[in-house]
């Protein structure tokens, strides 16, 4: 399965001359680009590790793109993505998020039907990967 | 109801309150000097005065049959600081280009309205006065809402900002669909649209708004195959789905008890219509702040009284008691769809959605500044009549906070369902990337559609449907007040 998360997965991979125009509209936004990455990717896992802080202040997107090189050669086969901050009073959230890196395979999710009182079911989503291996052995090929 | 021979307050109390009948203006609802204050309630009507009636007199009866006033002078008045509470009328203007028609502005003194209250608000504002003889047509065009007012409601349960945390989803549009047929699917059928449509791509199903406890399928029916389809398809997406489960009944007990049900089985939604009443309304808000629920307002009904120009209420000021009463996602409109709605206007009600402070934009329909005090954003919804060969006109008009619907668009795709969604999704996500690559999508969209339908026949199949389909009709609802070149 391909994982549907962030802003641009129903589209091809994009390359890194797309990835650096992706981030040169976040930077004409003056919104400061994060870069993070996981091998848990639960739809409800909201903190990834940050590779570094976000970074504040830049005048293009060469910065990010050494920076997003270096976070892919650490974790090759993990999910990495780009995030985008807007400190706008009213905003003050992420305005972008897009996923730069895949692992080669995604096992993607098994639900777990518990049924309940009734024709009641709870649900819960549960990545094959996360249950196949520890954290950093995940997606190891 | 001629003009008065003087349109000035009677200041002489024995003159005003001898007994019998006095001009409205007379008894003091107009003042043309007066100064609003910054904690006055104000208001623009539109008034059409039968013939004979002069304008300043029926806009001081406006503002009379609003706050104070009945038809003759009453002594009792003297026991209360009546000069305060009288609303006045300050302001008319004569509609541009339309004889017979004035917009009149009235302010209202802060202590007339019960905090919290759109009930108590409306009660005044659009209670008797529509009813008024001497009126032909009356339309309240929009409000100014004080900031000390605006602070006693509690908003948007979730917002704009929330809402999208809680979904993890940023960057573009969301997207959604409403079940079809909207009526005589069993259970077990309709649950099956909502996977095909939340699998092909869509973050959001929908019920729509007459779809409650039919004979053919019972509300509890509903609420548990949505929510397996809506869970089977985040699982097989790896993606937060959801789908606003109607839960408009007969009564309040029965609105929580729907609500609750929701929220048993994992709801992110739920959804009511707008003609369960603005208690209901807040109540329900309420509700949903305390559940973390997202609220979905569909709009059922405002036809009736926001459509026409000269009589009613403009939707943007249903808009903005929305936007207090609180609900977190309000159909606004697509312009482009098979609904009414002007472009601008359309616009307008998406600032009044969705701005922090409301700037005064006459041509958008917009008449006041509008302080929001920092009340959650409300998600727009564009509804009704759109699809994928839009996209590029959809996010031009609208930008990214906003819900766009495709119904038809979706489920009626020539290779199903799913297809259906998936083309809707690449549309739009190809259409963001472009825009923020610079591109000029009003101009370049329809070639930058034809180049993602390349690899994605889905999207063919879509542009191939419906590419041509238009609903261009002339709206109803427009501004009056066209944009003129400024004199350098």
């Amino acid at each position: 399965m391909r994982i549907n998360q962030g802003c641009f997965s129903f589209l091809p991979d994009l390359d890194d001359t797309q990835i650096a125009a992706q981030i040169g509209y976040c930077l004409r936004q003056h919104w400061a680009v994060a870069i993070e990455f996981t091998d848990d990717p639960h739809p409800r896992n909201t903190y990834w590790s940050m590779w570094g802080l976000p970074m504040f202040d830049l005048a293009d997107a060469a910065g990010v793109m050494h920076e997003l090189r270096a976070c892919r050669e650490a974790n090759p086969e993990h999910y990495v993505r780009v995030n985008a901050f807007d400190s706008t009073k009213g905003w003050e959230t992420v305005r972008m998020s897009f996923i730069v890196q895949r692992p080669t395979k995604e096992p993607g999710f098994r639900l777990i039907r518990q049924e309940t009182s009734g024709r009641n079911l709870r649900y819960t989503l549960e990545s094959y990967a996360v249950t196949a291996a520890t954290e950093g052995a995940r997606y190891a090929g | 109801m001629g003009a008065p021979d003087n349109p000035q307050q009677i200041l002489d109390p024995r003159k005003r309150y001898q007994a019998g009948v006095l001009k409205y203006a007379q008894m003091g609802y107009w003042d043309a000097d007066y100064e609003p204050k910054d904690t006055d309630v104000l208001a623009v009507f539109r008034i059409t005065p039968q013939e004979g009636v002069d304008p300043i007199e029926a806009a001081a009866a406006v503002a009379g049959e609003s706050s104070t006033a009945t038809w003759t002078v009453v002594w009792t008045d003297r026991l209360t600081a009546s000069d305060t509470y009288r609303a006045k009328a300050y302001r008319i203007d004569p509609v541009p280009g339309q004889q017979g028609q004035y917009f009149c502005w009235v302010a209202y003194d802060l202590d007339l309205f019960e905090e919290g209250s759109i009930a108590n608000l409306t009660a005044s504002i659009i209670g008797n006065v529509f009813s008024f003889k001497p009126l032909k047509a009356a339309r309240l065009e929009d409000m100014r809402l004080p900031l000390a007012y605006v602070k006693t409601f509690r908003g948007p349960p979730t917002g704009i900002v929330v809402e999208r945390e809680r979904l993890e989803k940023y960057g573009r549009p969301l997207l959604g669909a409403t079940m079809k047929p909207k009526l005589g699917l069993s259970g077990k059928n309709y649950g099956r649209v909502v996977y095909e449509a939340l699998r092909g791509g869509l973050d959001f199903t929908k019920d729509d708004e007459n779809i409650n406890s039919q004979p053919f399928m019972h509300w509890r029916d509903r609420f548990l195959y949505c929510m397996e389809g809506v869970n089977q398809a985040a699982a097989q997406s790896g993606e937060i789905k959801g789908h606003y489960l109607n839960i408009t009944a007969g009564t309040m007990e029965e609105m929580y008890r729907r609500a609750e049900f929701a929220r048993d089985l994992g709801s992110c939604v739920v959804m009511i219509d707008l003609v369960i009443g603005w208690t209901a309304i807040q109540s329900i808000s309420n509700w949903c702040r305390d559940n973390d629920m997202i609220l979905h307002m569909h709009r059922a009904g405002h036809g009736t009284y926001t459509r026409q120009k000269n009589h009613g209420v403009s939707f943007r000021v249903i808009a903005k008691w929305l936007r207090l009463a609180g609900v977190d996602h309000l159909h606004a409109g697509t312009a482009v769809g098979k609904l009414e709605g002007d472009p601008m206007t359309v616009q307008g009600f998406y600032n009044v959605c969705r701005d922090t402070v409301t700037k005064q934009d006459l041509p958008r329909g917009l008449f006041f500044d509008q302080d929001w005090a920092s009340i959650k954003r409300v998600m727009p919804v564009a509804s009704g009549g759109i699809h994928a060969g839009q996209m590029h006109q959809l996010l031009d008009l609208f930008g990214d906070e906003v819900v766009l619907q495709f119904g038809g668009g979706t489920i009626g795709h020539p290779m199903g369902i799913q297809a259906g969604a998936q083309a809707n999704r690449v549309a739009l996500e190809a259409m963001v990337l472009a825009r923020n690559e610079g591109r000029d999508i009003v101009n370049e969209g329809p070639q930058i559609l034809a180049d993602a339908a390349k690899w994605c026949q889905p999207l063919r199949a879509a542009l191939d449907t419906w590419g041509d389909i238009t609903f261009n009709y002339t709206s109803t609802d427009t501004s009056d007040f066209v944009p003129t070149a400024s004199v350098a």
